[in-house]
């Protein structure tokens, strides 16, 4: 249950954007742009950053929701998520996505924490400017969304297929149609 | 010098907004609708609860731009507010936006440390269930614009004279994103 009454039933970060529609409007079109995107980073990649974010942050909403899609996405699978959760540096990922992982969790405990040093070993790796760009941005926008979702204490489900569920949904459709349980 | 090319004539958010439009359009969007749209909360309160969280996370840039539009909005300027604040004690406003201060900075330290009671003390204070949702939004929000401003170490003024210039374009133009794009900020004529 969430701190406030938001007049409905829906869990997750869709219960409080009903309770907000000028709000959620803007926040799906950011989540859409920025996850929703083969560009530079590939639409698994941007989800797998999203959803480890949220792990060391400990939000599950995010964090399981996110892992499920990264998980339906070519190019990754259940299993490469759970080791991403639990050690990212051994995990079977390239040595791009380990250094912008590694970015991303500074950028998680603080903007101020990003050294020379760290956007240095991302560029040998290969990492573009668009990378590292969007690797930053995913890492703020999901310590925005972690602290939406748990600061206002929205509903985390327990049921696994619940995850499967919206995984599924987003996969196909993105960010900007009404939950599953609107409809 | 900042983590990636970003055009010299800008500055911290501006730079990153200019370099990146698609994303930077949502953003615009987001912050206008929280701190420029209809609310019970004036908007010198939005700001100054913007210009809090981004003290708490040691953010110049968008602190000082904070306060300086917090300072130039009506009920903003008599707070006595400055930038880098961390002590919302001895500040001159009503024990609701205290409460709600309170809340932001529970927030800012992570989602998870906020409790039902840090709520419940907030609507004592007389804030609504959405004073108490836009409030969390408004914390949230200044996380994500710390950490990009900082996580790609863009460039800060340190002339003072440039945030108060900043705080006027943004207490009367808003956060929508200029349709010409974004011009460098000439101090001496804003």
């Amino acid at each position: 249950m969430p701190y406030i009454n938001t007049s409905n039933n829906i869990p997750g970060i869709r219960g409080l954007m009903e309770f907000r529609p000028e709000v959620s409007k803007a926040l799906n079109q950011l989540a859409q742009v920025l996850l929703v995107d083969d560009a530079s980073l590939s639409r698994s990649e941007r989800e797998l950053i999203a959803s480890f974010v949220s792990s060391r942050n400990e939000c599950r909403f995010c964090m399981t929701t996110h892992g499920a899609i990264a998980a339906n996405l070519p190019g990754c699978n259940d299993e490469l998520v759970q080791d991403v959760w639990s050690d990212y540096t051994s995990a079977d990922l390239s040595d791009k996505m380990k250094s912008l992982l590694h970015i991303a969790d500074q950028v998680r405990i603080s903007g101020l924490r990003v050294t020379e040093n760290d956007i240095e070993v991302a560029r040998q790796h290969g990492a573009s400017d668009l990378d590292i760009h969007d690797t930053v941005l995913i890492a703020a926008t999901f310590c925005m969304f972690n602290r939406y979702v748990d600061g206002l204490g929205a509903t985390t489900p327990d049921d696994p297929e619940f995850y499967k569920k919206v995984g599924e949904q987003r996969t196909k459709e993105g960010y900007l149609t009404t939950s599953f349980l609107v409809k | 010098m900042a983590h990636i090319k970003l055009r010299d004539d800008l500055f911290g958010i501006t730079s990153l907004l200019d370099f990146r439009k698609e994303t930077a359009a949502p953003l615009c969007e987001l912050t206008q609708v929280l701190l420029r749209g209809e609310s019970t909360l004036t908007e010198a309160e939005r700001e100054l609860i913007a210009a809090y969280v981004s003290s708490l996370n040691d953010c110049v840039f968008c602190s000082s731009a904070h306060t300086a539009a917090t300072c130039a909005l009506p009920g903003g300027q008599e707070t006595g507010v400055k930038p880098m604040l961390t002590d919302i004690e001895s500040l001159d406003i009503t024990p609701k936006m205290k409460s709600l201060l309170q809340l932001a900075g529970k927030v800012q330290n992570g989602g998870n440390r906020v409790q039902q009671s840090d709520v419940d003390l907030a609507k004592e204070s007389g804030a609504t269930d959405l004073e108490v949702h836009d409030t969390v939004m408004i914390a949230a929000l200044f996380n994500l614009y710390n950490r990009y401003v900082d996580g790609l170490a863009t460039r800060r003024p340190e002339d003072p004279e440039f945030y108060k210039a900043l705080g006027n374009r943004i207490t009367t133009r808003g956060y929508k994103m200029p349709d010409d794009g974004y011009h460098a900020l000439k101090v001496s004529s804003e």
